[in-house]
């Protein structure tokens, strides 16, 4: 019996329930159809449910679903009635920050549409076949979002420009605020 | 599923919304996807088609066998290029492409070079690429460097290693049970994923050897684990070795409660919630193990985050329906949930404390919920409407107030499903409490005059046609059923007419009120209202005789004997012709469920959509059926009839399973045979029965089937002669011997030409549990001061070692074939002694009770000291041979 606790999909919804971006991990919703009426369920359910500075929960055909949402995106991550939700919402705030972090802070569907190869990434190194594999935003982050640059160009100016992006990010940060 | 993209209006839609990815289309990508073979790479363009496949296949578009093999082999001409990114990329397409095995040996090669590169972010990804794709034989190549990358210096390349272990545990487990030495070492890790990664697999090496799991747990829990998330697998375990020791301990300290109970002053809120859930849901809590545990989730009441207050909740409404006391510490937390913003949050709280509340709150709780009723949506509702349906089974004398709730929401807008739990719930009210039943009734008449939904129409029209006639005065439901008649559909008016029908047959006094209702119905515009309003006038109208009234009375008021299924396939079956339709010839042997099904967990549905209570003929059904065949109608009063006993294993061609019916000289094997092959036709099954093992039996007549079409069970009987009123036992061999016609599956006629085969099932055996029927009685003390001292046989027996008392019991009751008595099968989880109560009648009719009393000592050696009473003290005797023989 295997007793770790376990991810049954993660899904990136926009504003209309559309579907960003999707991975599932479990037998349960086996056809695209499945997957894309389990979606749809989801959506309506929580739409009008204000998880925007809170990560909310909600119950659905014997599953847990956290969710949380920014601007126009809507993040859900779906575990058995029997997983522990704390366990489910590390996950998600993982997701959640490390794609803020990957978009310096401009989460919205536009964005996360243009940087999608990174939103697949961060997917990938949250969560390997239903397995937690990183819940630290930062590290996350850092492993989804290598540069496009060859290893051999000089490792100076990557710092540099790295360094830059990172005030860049700050400063805005602290404007908005 | 290929779902094309539609193309969008793009005039349109561009000025909304910009996507990259607008207006994209597979075969364009898969052009683009050419460019990996051009030999100068320009590594972002590259991605940008990587990321477009990706996009494509996310969104349930699928690639052929085809496409996939060529979009694979132009990926693994990328792994020229050094670019980081594109790799990673590389490596993501790999994985959702999933290539066969006969493709990955291309890149095979680059992934093991990656694997031993010096750039971490490629081990570490090459390992989980790789395992994802290969086999038992490639794995044992590369299982060096898995070995060493468990134990890497960088958590990101060992992490990567173990949970790709746990992946390939389940394909090839004797490979990765020789990791254990590293994954132990990494289970050390300063790293708090690498130690959860660890734990998790080396449990799941070790799980099936319990001592070690014990002693890994029992190091562990004395302080070494740092990530939370491991530390709440560690609570898991735990959880799960005190299940496993609960037998075996004597009372006392539970072992590693201590551990749990210092879990929920833990740092981490994720492990506090573990641990308080493991205590909850420990066999046989104690309220003073709940108690802490029940503190720690009602602070999280009140906590702001959602996640904690639904979790709280969610936990506490478990608890409450095994220990409703411990949890009404929490109702006055619980009730200003009521108010929570976050609806699923707020039922919770509400189911809880209807679970916890007492008979006294019950109307102030009413109060609030229904405030709260009218902001929620159905699901929720439905949720609310069952559990005051058990809370009025719970409060019997509250059901005025309850009832009346359930008549308000009835009254308000809502979907099928929730109508449908409210009218069940008041069903269940109406059965259970029969003062609330005529308030129930009108309840249920005013919702039909304004329903929307026929089946709940028709349904509540059958129940009123079953509970309103017998209630003190009927005349008033008339009004209500007979308006349906003019307002509904032709089903509604069908079902109207039948319940009318009803009243008039039980009340003698509104029949010829009522006969003029049904004459008027005659002119119904639907032959079937007109149908059945014409078989009521007509019953009506016969009055004095005797044997149509019977007929009718079974008509309406009797049950269908065969399942609704096989009555389905019989009709389909029928063709028109000159021989009429025989309900009789509709097969009563109810068909094995398909696996599918059973998978399928169903809510166990009460009140109106209750399906007949057992799968299984009665008594009375086997005696009807077999008293119907002229062979066996002369062997007298039938004994006993056992449950079927499978002679064929699940899945197979011919599915068989027998029912032994036991005479006082005779013995009859029911084969209850079904036929799973849909292009075969069945002729002339017969049953060739060896009885060489059994020498008191001599065959008598056999019974063979004519015909057994696809999916629609048959039955094959041989009637065997035994010694009269003997107990006689012994080992019957089986073979099914018919002719296969092969049936074309387009016409469904079967071929004229079948060939002979037979079909070996499995060996029956007719044992002394056969010849005891499980009657039990009422009170056993009495009974067994009135049976004659004199014919008690006490002796003792050693039943070896055992895995439990629980099933040294039942072996014991099982042997005998009796029925346990006073609840006395029920042996308490850790008990070492018990004492049970069985009573029974064996063959001639003679009555036996035995008080079995068991004791297990420290090596689980069971003994058993055996009583027995009966009418015949021969009888006696035969019950302790039946016990020494067993």
């Amino acid at each position: 019996m295997e007793l770790h606790p376990k991810v049954k999909n993660i899904l990136l919804l926009d504003s209309e329930g559309k579907r960003i971006a999707a991975k599932y991990y479990t037998d349960d919703w086996p056809t695209n159809t499945a997957k894309e009426a389990f979606e749809k369920t989801v959506f309506s359910k929580t739409k009008k449910t204000n998880a925007r500075t809170e990560v909310e929960v909600t119950a659905l055909e014997n599953n847990i679903i956290v969710y949380k949402f920014v601007q126009d995106l809507h993040f859900y991550v779906t575990g058995g009635e029997e997983e522990n939700e704390l366990i489910l919402a590390s996950v998600l705030q993982g997701l959640f920050d490390a794609v803020n972090l990957l978009l310096r802070g401009n989460v919205d569907k536009r964005e996360a549409l243009d940087n999608l190869d990174l939103i697949f990434l961060c997917f990938d190194e949250i969560i390997d076949g239903g397995i937690v594999l990183e819940t630290d935003a930062n590290v996350i982050a850092e492993k989804a979002g290598i540069n496009s640059f060859d290893p051999n160009a000089p490792l100076s100016e990557q710092t540099i420009s790295q360094a830059l992006a990172t005030a860049r990010e700050h400063l805005t940060r602290s404007l908005m605020k | 599923m290929a779902q094309p993209l539609v193309k969008k209006d793009d005039d349109f839609e561009d000025e909304l919304e910009f996507s990259p990815f607008l207006g994209i289309e597979k075969g364009a990508v898969l052009q683009e996807a050419r460019f990996f073979n051009d030999p100068q790479l320009d590594p972002r363009r590259c991605s940008q088609v990587i990321t477009k496949l990706l996009y494509l296949l996310n969104q349930g578009e699928s690639f052929t066998k085809i496409e996939a093999t060529e979009v694979f082999f132009s990926v693994t001409k990328l792994f020229q290029s050094k670019d980081t990114g594109l790799r990673r990329m590389v490596y993501l397409i790999i994985k959702e492409l999933s290539p066969g095995s006969d493709e990955v040996i291309i890149v095979t090669s680059s992934l093991m070079k990656d694997m031993n590169s010096k750039i971490d972010m490629y081990r570490a990804n090459a390992i989980r690429v790789l395992c994802r794709i290969i086999d038992g034989t490639l794995l044992t190549q590369i299982e060096r460097y898995l070995k060493q990358a468990i134990v890497d210096k960088n958590p990101v390349v060992s992490s990567a290693a173990l949970v790709s272990g746990l992946h390939m545990l389940k394909t090839n487990p004797e490979i990765v049970k020789r990791w254990s030495n590293e994954v132990q070492e990494a289970v050390q890790s300063r790293a708090p994923l690498v130690q959860f990664h660890a734990l998790a697999l080396l449990h799941e090496i070790r799980q099936n050897d319990r001592l070690a799991v014990s002693k890994l747990v029992g190091t562990l829990t004395r302080g070494a684990v740092r990530s939370p998330l491991a530390q709440c697998l560690l609570i898991r375990y735990t959880s799960q070795i005190i299940r496993d020791m609960g037998n075996h301990s004597q009372s006392g300290e539970r072992p590693f409660y201590d551990f749990l109970e210092s879990c929920l002053r833990h740092k981490a809120e994720m492990v506090i919630l573990e641990a308080a859930r493991a205590i909850t849901e420990l066999d046989g809590v104690s309220s003073r193990e709940l108690t802490p545990a029940i503190t720690v989730l009602q602070l999280f009441l009140s906590s702001p985050k959602p996640v904690l207050r639904f979790a709280a909740v969610r936990t506490l409404n478990k608890v409450a329906m095994t220990h409703p006391m411990a949890v009404t510490n929490c109702n006055i937390d619980m009730e200003s949930l009521i108010s929570d913003q976050n609806r699923s949050i707020a039922t919770l709280a509400i189911t809880t404390l209807l679970k916890t509340g007492n008979e006294s709150s019950v109307e102030r709780l009413m109060k609030q919920i229904t405030n709260f009723m009218s902001d929620i949506a159905d699901e929720f509702k439905i949720v609310v409407v069952e559990a005051i349906r058990s809370l009025c089974v719970k409060f019997p004398l509250k059901y005025r107030s309850l009832m009346n709730f359930l008549s308000n929401i009835l009254r308000e807008e809502g979907g099928f499903e929730y109508k449908r739990a409210i009218v069940d719930s008041i069903v269940t009210i109406i059965r259970d409490i029969p003062d609330a039943k005529e308030n129930g009734l009108l309840h249920l008449c005013e919702f039909i005059e304004d329903c929307e939904f026929t089946y709940l129409s028709t349904q509540i029209l059958h129940f009123l046609g079953i509970e309103g006639p017998h209630t003190t005065d009927p005349s008033k439901y008339i009004r209500y059923i007979y308006n349906r008649v003019h307002l509904e559909n032709a089903t509604v008016r069908a079902a109207a007419v039948c319940t009318l029908a009803k009243f008039g047959f039980i009340v003698e006094a509104l029949k010829p009120r009522i006969t003029v209702l049904l004459k008027r119905c005659i002119y119904d515009s639907d032959d079937e209202v007109r149908d059945r309003a014409t078989l009521f006038l007509c019953i009506f109208g016969n009055d004095g005789l005797v044997e149509t009234d019977k007929d009718s009375r079974e008509y309406l008021f009797g049950s269908l004997e065969a399942p609704l299924v096989n009555m389905e396939t019989s009709l389909k079956n029928y063709e028109p012709s000159e021989v009429a339709f025989d309900v009789d010839s509709v097969p009563k042997e109810v068909k094995s469920q398909p696996l599918g099904d059973k998978k399928a967990k169903g809510k166990k549905p009460t009140g109106l959509g209750a399906p007949p209570p057992a799968p299984v003929l009665g008594f009375d059904a086997y005696e009807r059926l077999l008293s119907s065949f002229p062979e066996f109608a002369t062997f007298g009063k039938l004994f006993k009839s056992s449950s079927p006993v499978e002679l064929t294993e699940a899945e197979t061609e011919y599915s068989v399973n027998v029912v032994k019916h036991i005479f006082e000289s005779h013995v009859v094997f029911q084969y209850n045979c079904t036929n799973t092959v849909p292009e075969q036709l069945l002729e002339r099954v017969n049953v060739i029965v060896d009885a060489s093992e059994a020498e008191e039996f001599s065959e008598l007549s056999s019974k063979p089937l004519n015909s057994l079409p696809y999916d629609s069970p048959g039955q094959a009987f041989v009637a065997f002669e035994k010694p009269e009123g003997v107990p006689a036992v012994g080992k019957f061999s089986n073979t099914l011997t018919f002719i296969v016609k092969e049936v074309d599956q387009n016409t469904g006629e079967a071929e004229d030409d079948g060939v002979e085969d037979e079909y070996q099932l499995e060996d029956l055996g007719v044992v002394p549990a056969d010849y005891m029927v499980n009657v039990g009685v009422s009170n056993f003390r009495n009974a067994w001061e009135n049976m004659d001292p004199e014919s008690e046989l006490v002796d003792e027996y050693g039943l070896g070692q055992r895995e439990s008392l629980a099933e040294a019991v039942k072996a014991v009751t099982d042997v005998l074939g009796m029925q346990s008595c006073e609840g006395t099968e029920t042996v308490a989880s850790n008990a070492r002694s018990h004492t049970s109560l069985l009573s029974g009648l064996y063959i001639g009719n003679v009555k036996v009770l035995v008080k079995a009393q068991f004791g297990m000592d420290s090596e689980k050696e069971i003994s058993m000291k055996l009583a027995v009473r009966a009418d015949d003290q021969s009888v006696s005797e035969a019950i302790h041979a039946i016990v020494s023989c067993g």
